[in-house]
Order: structure tokens, then sequence, then C-alpha cells
């Protein structure tokens, strides 16, 4: 099991005049096995710190420490090991020329496993695919079945943390269902480590215990699943979002 | 009820492989001057229907149906080129995503010009004045500048509002949003959500709101389809939603996280496969 600590995390794309602050100053703690959520609007910059966790975004100053260790610009081969990604689009995240077996053995073999054939199986079984999904390509998967796979992937190196970035809002609402009970069930088994980013509150609040509230690349707020629940934001801005959230109101109709 | 568009026995055909593939099987429904709501998940049939109103089915796909008729005339009937006065003159359409639908090589202002234009034959000066008149009814406070910025310059809400001034500055009939704002932050939504609730009170317009969004379906919609593998499999009114009745729609309630209510596990759908089998109920009032 693994902690993850921010402390004054900023990351920035481009220089001098072109430069873009798209995270300024973040801070928070993710306490080993607990599941703690980002949520903001696109651009907030939520995305982007887990790109800056995992090593995709050189540019960012400021401390990540994993299990109190802190990262430096090169990450140690054991940090790829520990700390895994699932993206977002399930389309975008497979290679479409391999199959799911190349995909997952690729993984296996990068990271020094030998029963790579038994593994491959065990993580199909525990992902709820099974072996006759091993040979398909991805444009044989629905979209569910692909998540599956991503999650399959960022499972086979038995890492202790994983980063989601929205991983269900290409699904349907049925098939989100299936994968966050296949999240939880996963965390719960390998007592993992979540830090998961949605434009999705109610998501959020069903998968975290904590949540931090982003806007333009800061946090505005850091709150407990409870306080999310009975809907006493401490900030505007969580406020304004939450009730985004409930659906459409015709008096929003007046005021805009 | 004064009826828009009246649908009887609706079927979208596709020739595979394996054989004939119906995405959408014989569904029956008419519109009047409401926000009638389509829901369902992907593959369901929802935008496909969608797209069979305004015949833009390509071939070797093919549209069918007792009757497909706006106000009285029959659109299954008619040439390509009478069909050309429909789309976008007495029925219009917006997209999903905007990023896809705007001509990205052309100004905003020279693609609503156009669509104008072509459907009035209104002169450039009065084209011109009456684009910058429907930016402002979608709440754009700076028209003249948007007129003259090209598609990749404006954000996903404000492309989703040129796009939704463009559709109705010919001030059609009947609107058909296929997910309108599913690509859209959810705050922005809510203002997408109102230009279009507020234009079409307004203008007395019909709504085809096609969404795989119960929440939204149910508190921005008065009447709702739900469609399951190209059949309607129940209708209510939007704001009896949570008290459907059917199984599937039940289902797809239920496995939707809810803030007010925390529970441990997420309820996954079951499907039926006698649903397939059921004949489609009318959405016909």
């Amino acid at each position: 099991m693994s902690s993850l600590e921010i402390q004054d995390l900023s990351v920035w794309f481009g220089h001098d005049e072109n430069r873009v602050d798209a995270v300024k100053g973040a801070s928070f703690a993710v306490p080993s096995g607990a599941s703690f959520g980002l949520v903001g609007e696109s651009g907030s910059g939520k995305s982007t710190i887990l790109r800056a966790i995992v090593g995709l975004i050189p540019t960012w100053s400021g401390q990540i420490r994993v299990d109190g260790a802190p990262l430096g610009k090169k990450r140690p081969r054991s940090f790829f090991k520990d700390v895994q990604m699932v993206f977002q689009d399930p389309y975008a995240s497979l290679h479409p020329r391999h199959t799911v077996d190349q995909v997952l053995g690729e993984t296996l073999k990068l990271h020094g496993f030998k029963d790579v054939d038994t593994r491959i199986a065990k993580l199909l079984e525990d992902v709820g695919l099974g072996q006759p999904f091993r040979f398909r390509y991805p444009h044989q998967l629905s979209g569910g079945q692909r998540q599956r796979v991503a999650i399959a992937r960022a499972l086979a190196p038995e890492p202790s943390v994983l980063l989601l970035d929205e991983p269900t809002s290409a699904l349907d609402v049925s098939v989100q269902a299936e994968v966050l009970n296949l999240l939880s069930d996963l965390r719960e088994s390998r007592a993992l480590t979540y830090l998961m980013v949605s434009h999705n509150l109610a998501v959020v609040a069903h998968m975290c215990d904590e949540t931090a509230v982003m806007k333009d690349g800061e946090i505005v707020e850091v709150m407990g699943v409870e306080d999310m629940r009975a809907m006493t934001p401490a900030h505007p801005y969580t406020r304004h979002l939450l009730d985004s959230s409930l659906g459409y109101k015709p008096s929003d109709a007046q005021s805009a | 009820m004064e009826k828009l568009l009246d649908i009887e026995n609706l079927r979208v055909t596709f020739p595979t492989r394996q054989g004939e593939f119906e995405a959408v099987r014989g569904i029956s429904f008419n519109l009047g001057r409401e926000r009638l709501g389509i829901v369902g998940e992907s593959g369901s049939g929802k935008s496909m229907t969608g797209r069979a109103i305004l015949r833009l089915i390509r071939p070797p796909g093919r549209v069918e149906a007792d009757r497909l008729e706006m106000e009285g005339r029959d659109l299954l009937g008619m040439s390509e080129r009478e069909m050309q006065r429909v789309r976008g003159e007495q029925i219009s359409m917006v997209m999903q995503d905007p990023k896809f639908s705007l001509n990205p090589v052309m100004r905003v202002g020279e693609q609503i010009i156009e669509i104008y234009r072509f459907h009035t034959g209104a002169s450039k000066r009065d084209a011109y004045a009456k684009a910058i008149e429907m930016l402002q009814a979608v709440s754009i406070n700076d028209p003249e500048r948007v007129m003259r910025a090209y598609p990749h310059e404006m954000s996903g809400g404000m492309g989703q509002r040129i796009m939704i001034a463009m559709m109705l500055v010919t001030e059609p009939k009947v609107l058909i949003a296929d997910e309108p704002t599913s690509a859209l932050d959810v705050s922005v939504q809510t203002q997408v959500l109102s230009i279009i609730d507020r234009l079409v009170r307004q203008r007395g317009m019909g709504l085809i709101f096609i969404s795989h969004d119960l929440n939204l379906v149910a508190s921005f919609c008065d009447r709702v389809l739900i469609m399951y593998a190209g059949r309607i499999v129940e209708t209510c009114a939007a704001d009896q939603l949570h008290q459907a009745r059917h199984p599937y729609t039940r289902g797809l309630l239920n496995s939707l996280p809810r803030l007010d209510a925390p529970q441990p596990r997420l309820e996954a759908l079951k499907r039926d496969p006698a649903w397939t089998l059921a004949p489609s109920v009318s959405g016909r009032i």
C-alpha cells in the first residue's frame, strides 16, 4: 500500500509570454488505501495533476510524494510498477492493432514478469472478462469491455496506486455502474489507493471519501463526502457545481 | 393538440454481411408544441430516429414508415430538393459536438448568413442583421466579434450556442437536439439548456430532445419516450419518469449513483431478452 501526497504542485505549459499555468500550488494528501476525488470543469487542471504525477508532463514544480518518498525529475523504475493510470477514452487508449493478449503481455514483459501466460488469464478473470476475450482486437469489444481491458493493463504490474482519469465518462450509465462496481471491488481486494478525476459529482461521491474541487488551476475546497451529500459546501463555486449536477430547473431560464 | 410531426411504424434498416440490421424497429410517436425527450443507451436507435425524420440516413441504409408527416405533408415522398427546403426551414437539428458540426474553414458569421439566405433569399445586409440578432438571442455578448471568428476560436459552450443560433435563424417549427449538451461542462450545460428552453417556449416550437441522461430529461422535457434495441419500451410524462415501471427504465435509473442516497454498490442492469422481442409502445397521443 502506498499513500500519495501532493504539496504546492504547479504545472505549466509553454514559456515566457506563452506560458499557461494549468495548476497553481495544489496541495492534498491521499492516505494509503483511501479514495480521493478531483472535480472541476474542463480546463480546471484536474487531469493535468494526474498527468504530472504519472510523469507525462515534465514541467512541474512542488513536491509529489509516494509513500513518503519525494519524486525527482526522473522517476525510479519502481514508481511505474507502483503507480498506474487508467485513461478516459477506452477507444483511444488501446492500440487498435494489438490484441488484448498483446496489450497485457507487453506490460507484463516490460515489468519483468516471467509467468506472463497465467497472469494474463488471471487479470482477465479479475476484471470480469475471461478467456474468450483474450485474442480479440479492441474493435471487437464494446466500450465497457475496452475499459475493463484498460483497467486490467493498469493492474498488470500490481500497482498500489491507481490514477483514474474520468474512467466512465465515455460509457453508458448501465455500463458505468458495472465499471464503478468493478473498481470498488478491486480496491477492496487489492487494497488499492485511488485518485480519481471526474466531472460527475455523483460518481465522485459514490467512489471517494474526500474530494478536491478545482477551478482555474486552483483547489478551491477539499470536501468530505458527507458535506457533499448534505450539500453544505464552503465555497460558492462548489455550491454552483452541486446545483448544476441536480438537473435542469426552469427558473434558470429566466436568469440566463 | 396541434400535431407538428406524426410518425407511424418508422423503421431504419442497414444491410450487413450478416443480413439486415434494424436500428429502429417500427416506432410510432407524434410531436406537438412540446418538449419530447427520447432516452436510451448507445445503440438504442435514438439518434437514428432523429436522423431518419430529416432523411439523413445514407444508402445503403433505408428509412421506411407507414407515416412520416410534418404538418400533414409526407416527408418520405418528397424529392431531395423539396427535402432541402424542409431541413433547416421546417425542422432543424443540433448535434452533439459543435467541433464536428461547424465548418472549420468558414467564419461563424458567413455560416449563419449562408443558411439564412439559402432559405429566405434575404439580402446580405438583412441576413447580417438577423445573424447578429440571433447571436444575441443565444446570450452572446459581443456578436460582431463572434461573427468574424472561426469555430476553433470558440469554446465548446460558445460553439454550441452558435449552432443553436444557426439552427433557429430560419425559425423552424421543430428542433431536433441530439445530445446537445453532452460535450459541455455542467454549468455551461445549464446555460445552453436554458437558452433552448427559452427559445422553444417563446417561438412555440416543438422540440425532440435526444439524450442518455435520465435526470436531465426528467427535469427538462414534458414527455419522454424510452428506447431499447430500436423500439419504444415505455412512455411517460417527464415528471413521472422516476416512477417509471418498465424494468429497463428502472434499471437505468437505479444504475445511476446518487448524491442524496449513498449505496455500497450500484445496481447493474440485468437485460431480459424479452425486452427486445416485446412490441413497441406507441408514443402517439
